[in-house]
């Protein structure tokens, strides 16, 4: 028999006051049946002083817990700031650290390590190379349809393959910060705006229609990604690992209907209820599985 | 300051545009195949293999280099194709080929350690930590920075790695970071990193609503125009939105980077070369774009300032920015 699915929280990928941050992670230590949490800033490094604390108090409780604690880097960096905190995050974490920009893989010098969803890895060539490297897990990018899921799995070998199973997807990153431009400000003097929308902020098209959530530097999906539908065709093709990205809501009901949907205690049209009714602020969507628009729901 | 001219890198997309290139001064040109292996796989453009063959003995004639993109990122699954461009490119005698994906870099060192290496620009290498990857693992020659950094940035980087760097400095403009930018397929299903294209023309649409005119991608509106309000093309990211009450050009207005008033001080930064970008234009443009800034890049060599820009009839929307390079823009 092969080994049941696990379940990984993605790091937080929005700015919240520290005092939620140290509740949230505090409800999840206690109360989610969650194998691994990740912590640490994806984003924007100008929010990393206001969590630095928050977030070694939630790894000690989630530690404590039983619950695997993995360190994410950030996703785009750029100047010698971004990379002088990486490798301080490198060097200071003795368990495992997620990449999500190339260059922290020359920082881990072949330790083993997670890559993250922001990397490029599309194919079986990258995939073999990066384990070569360390790689242990890799996260894949959300835009793979189920044929590259598919090759991807099939050449894994001992790599863990994971997705991104709930949450708003990750879509763009760019040297400009959208939360300062939309409010009129400049990044240097942003005045941390983006603290306002804990699950984004709503991008609709001039139709009113919702369209993109902004997140800083960073533009996600106003959709939130559903593959519990797909999860056990998913597990059939030898993804192991499903992450549910965190949002504004009860992150613990949503962690308990994927736990009991990967251990056939319940239906996907259960779970897909109560998603609809925890994270009522979006639709849910799957289309890139599908090979279609990743906006689109395929039922 | 004086000083070996910057070398003017020019696309072609198609073997008239690698002409025009080569008739105005291009330096070297870039193209691809015809295929997804290349981030502007459009209809009706790009290279055979025998149109990539006259096209190389062509601009040889003229002491002109080809640089070959297979940007794009293989298929899992069926690599088959990206294999072949870099095999063909090779076979061919391209200059270098231009890559984005780890697998491929590592292929082509592998199987043609001598086939020059460029790192694309879909490769998002912004700092130099990831340059030096790239330089120390697969042997990559040049690396094709960013339209996300500024120029004091971009002398750090070449003051801190062993290569060559390669700049935008006309043309269109990526706001996000290239190769790491899904919009596009979740509009449409069809993105640059799997398919070559962004905001691809058979998604397009447009209607006319009581005399104003509103265009979509896919199953979004991208832009509503007032009557006789000049429309542009859906690009995604250059689209019209509303965030906080207020609808703006959220990402970026239509608008395209000419950076020919920068060159001095990419000069200075210690840049190699300098990229046109619209391997989806005629050769009308091609021919005018790369004969301004051959007089450009030779003024600048001799330590005078940029010829005057006579191209702003050729930008988006007849708009201009300098991008990224200043940080005001951020």
């Amino acid at each position: 028999m092969s080994e049941p699915a696990k379940l990984t929280l993605g790091p937080l990928l929005f700015n919240w006051p520290a005092e939620k941050v140290r509740a949230f992670y505090g409800q999840i230590a206690e109360r989610a049946p969650v194998d691994t949490v990740h912590l640490g800033e994806v984003v924007c490094p100008k929010r990393t002083p206001f969590l630095a604390e928050a977030l070694a108090e939630a790894a000690e409780t989630l530690t404590a817990a039983g619950i695997e604690v993995v360190w994410s880097t950030l996703g785009l960096i750029a100047d010698a700031k971004d990379v002088a905190a990486t490798e301080a995050l490198v060097e200071s974490t003795p368990g495992l650290v997620e990449i999500n920009d190339i260059s922290a893989l020359q920082m881990l010098r072949g330790r083993a390590h997670v890559v993250g969803p922001l990397v490029n890895v599309y194919n079986e060539g990258t995939l073999g190379w990066l384990a070569s490297r360390g790689a242990t897990r890799v996260c894949l990018p959300p835009e793979l349809p189920r044929d590259a899921l598919a090759a991807l799995a099939a050449a894994a070998g001992t790599v863990e393959l994971e997705v991104q199973a709930f949450g708003r997807m990750p879509l763009a990153l760019s040297a400009r910060c959208y939360h300062a431009r939309a409010h009129g400000l400049h990044k240097d003097g942003c005045r941390y705006v983006c603290d306002r929308d804990p699950d984004g902020m709503p991008v609709t098209t001039l139709d009113r229609q919702p369209f993109l959530a902004v997140n800083g530097i960073q533009t996600l999906s106003h959709a939130l990604l559903d593959l519990s539908a797909e999860a056990a065709d998913l597990f059939e093709l030898g993804i192991r690992r499903f992450r549910l990205s965190p949002h504004n809501t009860d992150m613990v009901a949503i962690a308990h209907v994927w736990r009991d949907l990967l251990d056939g205690r319940t239906e996907p049209a259960r779970t897909q209820r109560i998603i609809e009714a925890v994270a009522d602020f979006a639709p849910r969507a799957n289309g890139y599985y599908h090979g279609r628009p990743g906006a689109e729901l395929v039922a | 300051m004086t000083g070996q001219p910057l070398e003017l890198v020019c696309p072609a997309g198609t073997p008239a545009a690698l002409r025009a290139a080569v008739d105005a001064g291009a330096d070297s040109v870039y193209l691809g195949f015809r295929d997804e292996t290349n981030a502007r796989n459009f209809p009706g453009l790009n290279f055979s293999r025998d149109e990539l063959a006259e096209g190389i003995a062509h601009a040889g004639r003229s002491g002109c280099k080809v640089l070959v993109a297979i940007n794009t990122y293989p298929r899992a699954g069926d690599s088959g194709p990206w294999r072949r461009a870099v095999d063909d490119a090779a076979r061919l005698g391209a200059w270098a080929v231009i890559l984005a994906d780890i697998g491929l870099l590592d292929y082509a060192a592998g199987r043609h350690p001598g086939l020059r290496r460029h790192l694309s620009v879909q490769a998002s290498a912004a700092n130099p930590e990831t340059i030096r990857f790239y330089h120390e693992e697969f042997g990559v020659k040049r690396v094709v920075l960013p339209r996300v950094l500024t120029i004091s940035e971009i002398a750090r980087i070449n003051g801190a790695v062993p290569l060559e760097t390669e700049v935008f400095a006309f043309g269109g403009l990526c706001v996000m970071a290239e190769g790491r930018c899904l919009l596009s397929s979740y509009a449409t299903g069809e993105s640059p990193n799997m398919n070559g294209v962004c905001s691809p023309a058979e998604h397009v649409r447009y209607e006319d609503r009581n005399g104003r005119l509103v265009s979509h991608l896919g199953r979004f509106a991208i832009n509503v125009f007032a009557a006789g309000e000049p429309a542009g093309y859906p690009t995604l990211c250059k689209g019209r939105f509303q965030a906080c009450n207020r609808d703006s050009y959220l990402f970026e207005e239509p608008t395209s980077l000419d950076a020919i008033r920068m060159l001095p001080a990419l000069m200075k930064a210690g840049v190699t070369a300098l990229k046109i970008e619209g391997r989806q234009r005629g050769k009308a443009y091609v021919a005018q774009v790369v004969g301004a800034f051959r007089k450009a890049v030779d003024a600048v060599a001799r330590g005078e300032d940029p010829a005057g820009n006579d191209l702003a009839a050729l930008t988006e929307g007849g708009r201009q920015t300098t991008g990224a390079y200043e940080k005001t823009w951020r």
